[in-house]
């Protein structure tokens, strides 16, 4: 098989269930006086301390949070409420056209309840915000604005994001920033101090860790109003009891990512570089989206689009033959949407609707280039069949 | 056909298109299963258990798939079953016929738009749980009277026929439900459908109101006298005669019936119950399960879901069908489709009823 889908959710890595499943036997509430309490609050403790070397931030810099979801969540709506409850007058979030749902669904929902108005960042044609528009939209009104949210690099086509270019438009107004890096992470030299952002998103599964464990690093200073109450075990930013055995195993992940990630990312841009080319050679009208500069997207990251094709067919296909990716879209009752970073891009729906996503990740072998190189072509032959019948109208 | 071909099995997250997969896969066959997204807003169609498209049915049929074992996946065919069904059922009823979707949706969504694509993508056939019964390329009725579902088919061709696999013709409802408890399947009881999944609610009056507008217009009798008001003529149908709200009742004290439905004129026209008998059919767009035809042929007809079937001869002339009934039948509808039996109950064909004569020789 050729799972080609790393950037949904990669394996976790041998030393990061180590570390999980040594802490899954063990009782004791991290918040707890006694003893037990008190070993498993060590272990939270040196799990923060663990990511936030590998992060570059101080470990009081570290919420932890469920994931990925969550973290945007706090920061979009926790950034918005205390910026508002500050000065009443921000109330125009910014956000990149290519967000992941967790900020771009955050903002609406700020928009359609709290009052918000949100600005789409226009993107360019290889799925990057354009500065010129942040700075136009900062300057016509910086007083209004609350915050400030970019991608790292974009989860569908792998577009790194110009985080620091953007931190520097938005500071010299005082507004904050904020990045999902969820997938930048695992591959990029994510460094949350010297980004200059006042809050970094990160996630376990998709550098090796266990799922249901993320972050939120955020700085000492952010002032941010908290979406879940209860026992406010994170700073009294985020309540929820602790989950030392998912925390050991997302430190554990990000600790070995991060000493061999520069090896790594070469190693999985050559192996991309070899996919995208044998992906053309097969089916010589697909084209590759994103950043065609491969310095300009994430390593393990593969986007094409395959004209007179649906999407969902060629994953069906590839599917029966093995080969696992992904229609790189949202789903609602797992029917594919086109995607909104395509459309954002300036893709027509229907290329939009034609396209699949490849990402690879650290089990990923020339092995898996070879199958998907032999079954794309059958598959796209196939689906561009499928893709003309669906369009007859009966 | 024969065994250990590729088999796209629909799947509607209801018991009988569940067994009807997990059957195809004992006997073999390579199954997918797909679940159809016929709505533009998956919430909106009828909700709970009785559904074919809400969240919940999508879910139940992930699950069907994952008890028997093969994969499984969502096709989005909200588009074509809006233009190919639900606007075809509204275009109907303003134009004052009745029709019925569910056959619009076998002939032109699973049996076409669906078969079309699983076709290309190098599957042999679809597999649905309907009730019906397919014999060396010939559609018969199934055993189950109550659950037959060779009417809503009969409008399918010779060549969609050949892709097509029923396999719950043979087995009655209730062996089916069994059938899928034995199986592990927890859509074993779960509630028949019956209403128009695209109406949630169950009120189609309703429904078509909101969407066609209200039409206020008279009811009136065979000689044109007013007889009562109404708020669009698209809301009746032939052969009605509960909801009439007739303001002057008949002279003679009978109860009365509606003969005609005209929304271009806003006119429905009511009469007594013998005005309603009708002995020739003319149809449109005729369907042949096999060859079509050339003589005039002795058959058995039926004129809608669950109706009755009455003796008759049809016969094809150019692109309408007519057919004769050996006796007078009351209360048929245009837009409904006539389904032509043979007497081993294999279908022939069908044909979209177009007007009716009434056994005196007067068009209705």
């Amino acid at each position: 098989m050729a799972y080609l889908d790393h950037a949904a959710t990669t394996p976790m890595l041998p030393a990061a269930i180590a570390a999980t499943t040594a802490e899954l036997g063990r009782v004791g509430n991290p918040s707890s006086l006694h003893t037990p309490g008190r070993a498993a609050r060590r272990v939270v403790e040196e799990s923060r301390e663990a990511l936030a070397e590998g992060v570059g931030a101080r470990p009081g810099e570290v919420v932890f949070t469920s994931g990925g979801t969550e973290a945007d969540n706090l920061a979009v709506k926790g950034l918005y409420w205390s910026r508002v409850a500050a000065d009443g007058r921000r109330r125009r979030v910014l956000v990149g056209a290519g967000e992941h749902h967790a900020v771009l669904d955050a903002a609406a929902w700020l928009s359609r309840e709290q009052g918000a108005q949100v600005e789409p960042l226009p993107l360019d044609a290889v799925g990057r915000v354009r500065l010129d528009a942040l700075a136009e939209s900062l300057a016509r009104d910086p007083g209004d604005v609350a915050l400030v949210s970019v991608l790292w690099a974009n989860n569908e086509v792998g577009t790194i994001q110009p985080v620091a270019e953007i931190v520097e438009l938005a500071h010299a107004y005082g507004i904050p920033v904020h990045s999902d890096a969820v997938q930048a992470a695992g591959q990029l030299d994510v460094r949350f101090a010297t980004s200059g952002l006042d809050a970094l998103t990160l996630t376990g599964h998709k550098i090796g860790g266990p799922v249901g464990a993320g972050a939120l690093v955020l700085r000492r200073d952010a002032d941010v109003t908290p979406v879940l109450h209860g026992g406010g075990q994170e700073r009294d930013v985020r309540s929820g009891t602790l989950d030392a055995a998912a925390y050991a195993g997302f430190a554990a992940a990000l600790t070995e990512v991060v000493a061999g990630r520069a090896d790594e990312a070469v190693r999985l841009a050559g192996l991309r570089d070899e996919l995208v080319r044998r992906v053309l050679d097969a089916v010589p009208d697909a084209e590759l989206n994103g950043d065609p500069d491969p310095a300009g997207r994430l390593p393990g990251n593969a986007h094409f689009s395959f004209p007179g094709c649906e999407g969902d067919s060629l994953l069906l296909l590839l599917d029966a033959r093995d080969v696992f990716c992904s229609t790189g879209s949202a789903c609602s009752a797992g029917v594919a949407e086109p995607s909104h970073v395509l459309l954002a891009m300036g893709a027509s729906e229907e290329r939009a609707r034609g396209s699949l996503r490849f990402s690879l990740g650290h089990t990923s072998t020339e092995a898996d280039v070879d199958a998907l190189a032999e079954a794309i072509g059958p598959a796209v032959e196939r689906a561009s069949r499928a893709g003309v019948a669906a369009h007859r109208v009966s | 056909m024969g065994t250990n071909v590729r088999v796209l099995a629909a799947m509607s997250g209801g018991v009988d298109s569940a067994v009807a997969a997990a059957r195809a896969a004992d006997a073999g066959h390579d199954v997918t299963g797909v679940h159809l997204a016929l709505s533009r807003n998956p919430q909106s169609y009828r909700s709970g258990a009785r559904g074919c498209c809400t969240l919940e049915d999508a879910r139940d049929a992930r699950r069907a798939a994952d008890v028997i074992g093969i994969p499984f996946y969502v096709w989005d065919m909200a588009e074509q079953f809006h233009t190919s069904v639900v606007d075809d059922f509204l275009d109907e009823y303003a134009a004052g016929r009745t029709p019925n979707p569910c056959l619009r949706c076998n002939e032109r969504i699973k049996f076409a738009a669906v078969l079309d694509k699983a076709v290309a993508l190098g599957f042999d056939a679809v597999c649905t749980g309907h009730y019906a019964i397919l014999r060396d390329g010939a559609l018969y009725r199934a055993v189950d009277d109550g659950k037959d579902q060779s009417y809503v088919l009969g409008v399918l061709t010779a060549e969609q026929l050949a892709h097509a696999m029923f396999p719950l013709g043979d087995t009655r409802k209730a062996d089916v439900r069994a059938e899928a408890s034995r199986r592990g399947l927890a859509v074993a009881d779960k509630p028949d459908s019956h209403d128009i999944c695209f109406i949630p609610s169950g009120d189609t009056a309703g429904w078509l109101v909101d969407r066609l507008g209200c039409a206020p217009g008279d009811v009136v009798d065979e000689s044109g006298a007013v007889v009562g008001g109404h708020d669009g003529a698209y809301a009746f149908t032939v052969g009605q005669r509960r909801g009439l709200g007739l303001t002057r009742p008949a002279p003679d004290g009978r109860p009365r019936y509606v003969l005609a439905v005209r929304p271009v004129e806003r006119t429905v026209t009511v009469g007594p119950r013998e005005a309603l008998r009708v002995d020739r059919i003319v149809g449109v767009r005729p369907r042949w399960a096999g060859r079509p035809p050339v003589d005039a042929v002795r058959c058995r007809a039926q004129l809608r879901a669950h109706g009755e079937v009455h003796r008759a001869v049809a016969e094809l002339d150019g692109d309408e069908l007519t057919v004769s009934l050996d006796a007078p039948v009351e209360g048929v509808a245009p837009g409904q489709a006539v389904v032509l039996y043979a007497d081993d109950e294999r279908v022939i064909g069908s044909a979209t009823i177009d007007r009716t004569y009434r056994a005196a020789g007067m068009s209705v």
